[in-house]
């Protein structure tokens, strides 16, 4: 594994990403930092731009306007890094796979690592999808 | 001095419908607001025409998480309009109780936002904890956290077991002791009081003017409120009030928000406890053409859907208002005049989206990024800062 990778799985600082969703997914994604839940216990924390950015948590479905900013915003994040499509809607599209708006699934976009089924997630499942993406870049190594 | 352009946005996820603000500024006062919409566009009307009545209630649940009851809820009544059709009683009151369950932790979960916004992360912390408690009740009542799909034209599709009520009781009843701290919190601290009154008033004309909804024109002193002006459900079934405040600031219509919250409480308990016996679906098996409409009141004002058949099983024609498209406009009349550190809250107080506002940036008229979300925030935390200073509040 290599050293950035290494020092950036002690405490991955996640970034948000709308594409489009009805906002359940971004909710719980919020859920996940509040206490009951609160997974910055692991050393992960909500960064406030995308260029402090680890971890990209993506939802939705990927609109038009969208799927270009989200190129856009791909370009920007300090690589490494790894990326978490949450939800069905940016895995399949979900509800929204025959919508005029909708032509790409997320990982005809961008790369991803690691997919959070669930149409939202609950939060445990987002915080247990997490943990695999931590074992699954350590098992790469 | 040289004009200022502030764009917010263009990200936005906690709302169903994504803008793109742009704040133009003359040095700290804003002078200009401009909104864009599209990016959260997906289609929902078109969609809706190709599923059926049935699954067309699971794609209106997602148009919004927060809102993913008011949508079905409306659509439902859409659809039961075009017959016309009457609902089971204990249908109503099984629509009351998740509709306000949802109020519950809509109206918490912009009271957290809001804390945030100010710089009051407890606020933020307890709130979204209390929301938990409330999560928690409808996970037992429906089986989902969000989205519940308890909504089916003619009815809901899952009965509430007697056996789970006391347990959801408890639940709604274990929230009321911090929600009234939460309330005197806002209501009585000197430091809420001189931030926010007088912050972003929107008159009662004005807000007639831009047909604001919800608690947004109820805090302007409109005393509109789809349950009570056209009751639906089971809200004419108990008594409850109306709150309505008149000033029409930030502060008011965080007020209007608390107290309507333990109006929901009051509300949900009283379905739970007097919830009728009988039939919670009144089985459609076909629908004549014809057109129907269903309006109802979310967390954020008047939710209206139309729905045409022709007497197929899909709609021939779907269309939905939110609240918020009337709800937004009003920033033309709320956040001119005003400073950019209250930017944030003026439009948070509104109840549009939060999480925008994390990808804020302030640009010059070159395009050249001078303040990015977090800075911005951190403005308005300042502020507070500075008014606890002046008043000497720790
Ligand atoms: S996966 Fe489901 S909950 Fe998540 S954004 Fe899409 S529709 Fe909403």
């Amino acid at each position: 594994m290599s050293v950035t990778l290494n020092a950036l799985l002690k405490s991955p600082w996640v970034f948000h990403l709308s594409t489009g969703s009805c906002n359940n997914c971004d909710i719980e994604v919020l859920d996940c930092l509040t206490p009951r839940f609160d997974i910055e216990r692991f050393g992960m924390l909500l960064a406030g731009s995308i260029k402090h950015a680890d971890v990209l948590l993506v939802t939705g479905s990927c609109n038009r306007q969208s799927a270009e900013r989200l190129k856009r915003l791909y370009d920007q994040v300090p690589k490494p890094c790894l990326v978490v499509a949450i939800g069905e809607c940016s895995q399949s599209r979900g509800m929204f796979i025959h919508s005029y708006n909708c032509p790409k699934p997320l990982d005809a976009i961008i790369p991803v690592d690691v997919y959070i089924p669930g149409c939202p997630p609950k939060p445990e499942a987002i915080i247990a999808g997490v943990v695999n993406l931590i074992q699954k870049v350590k098992g790469a190594a | 001095m040289a004009k200022t352009i502030l764009p917010i946005g263009p990200y936005h996820p906690l709302q169903e419908e994504p803008e793109f603000f742009t704040l133009t500024l003359d040095g700290e006062t804003v002078v200009d607001v401009d909104v864009r919409l599209g990016y959260n566009h997906r289609g929902i009307e078109k969609l809706s025409e190709r599923k059926t009545f049935d699954q067309s209630t699971f794609l209106v649940e997602r148009i919004c998480g927060i809102c993913s009851t008011s949508h079905p809820f409306a659509f439902c009544q859409a659809v039961e309009d075009v017959i016309p059709l009457e609902v089971p009683l204990r249908a109503k009151y099984i629509r009351t109780i998740i509709a306000e369950g949802e109020r519950i932790h809509s109206h918490l979960l912009w009271l957290g936002l809001a804390g945030h916004f100010l710089g009051y992360n407890t606020v933020y912390m307890w709130a979204w904890k209390l929301r938990e408690e409330i999560l928690d009740a409808m996970e037992i009542l429906s089986g989902n956290r969000n989205n519940y799909a308890m909504f089916k034209p003619g009815g809901v599709r899952r009965d509430i077991k007697p056996e789970d009520i006391p347990a959801v009781l408890k639940k709604v009843d274990s929230i009321v002791p911090t929600l009234e701290m939460l309330k005197n919190a806002v209501i009585d601290d000197p430091v809420l009081h001189a931030r926010l009154k007088g912050v972003g008033i929107l008159s009662r004309q004005k807000s007639i003017d831009y047909s604001a909804l919800g608690p947004t024109s109820r805090a302007s002193g409109v005393a509109r409120d789809v349950r009570k002006d056209s009751p639906y459900g089971a809200y004419d079934q108990m008594e409850w009030t109306m709150i309505v405040t008149q000033n029409g600031d930030v502060f008011d219509k965080a007020v209007v928000r608390i107290l309507e919250t333990f109006e929901s409480v009051n509300i949900m308990k009283y379905c739970l406890e007097h919830l009728p016996p009988g039939e919670i679906d009144a089985h459609i098996t076909s629908l004549p053409p014809g057109e129907g409409i269903g309006h109802i009141e979310a967390p954020r004002g008047e939710t209206f859907h139309y729905v045409l058949s022709d007497g197929t099983n899909r709609p021939a024609r779907h269309k939905v208002r939110a609240p918020s498209f009337m709800n937004i406009p009003t920033f033309k009349a709320t956040v001119v005049g005003q400073e950019l550190s209250d930017a944030t809250i003026i439009l948070a107080s509104v109840d549009p989206c939060y999480c925008c506002t994390e990808r804020v940036a302030v640009r010059d008229t070159k395009g050249e990024k001078l303040f990015n979300g977090k800075e911005l925030l951190r403005l308005s935390w300042a502020k507070t800062e500075r008014i606890k200073k002046e008043l000497g509040v720790p």
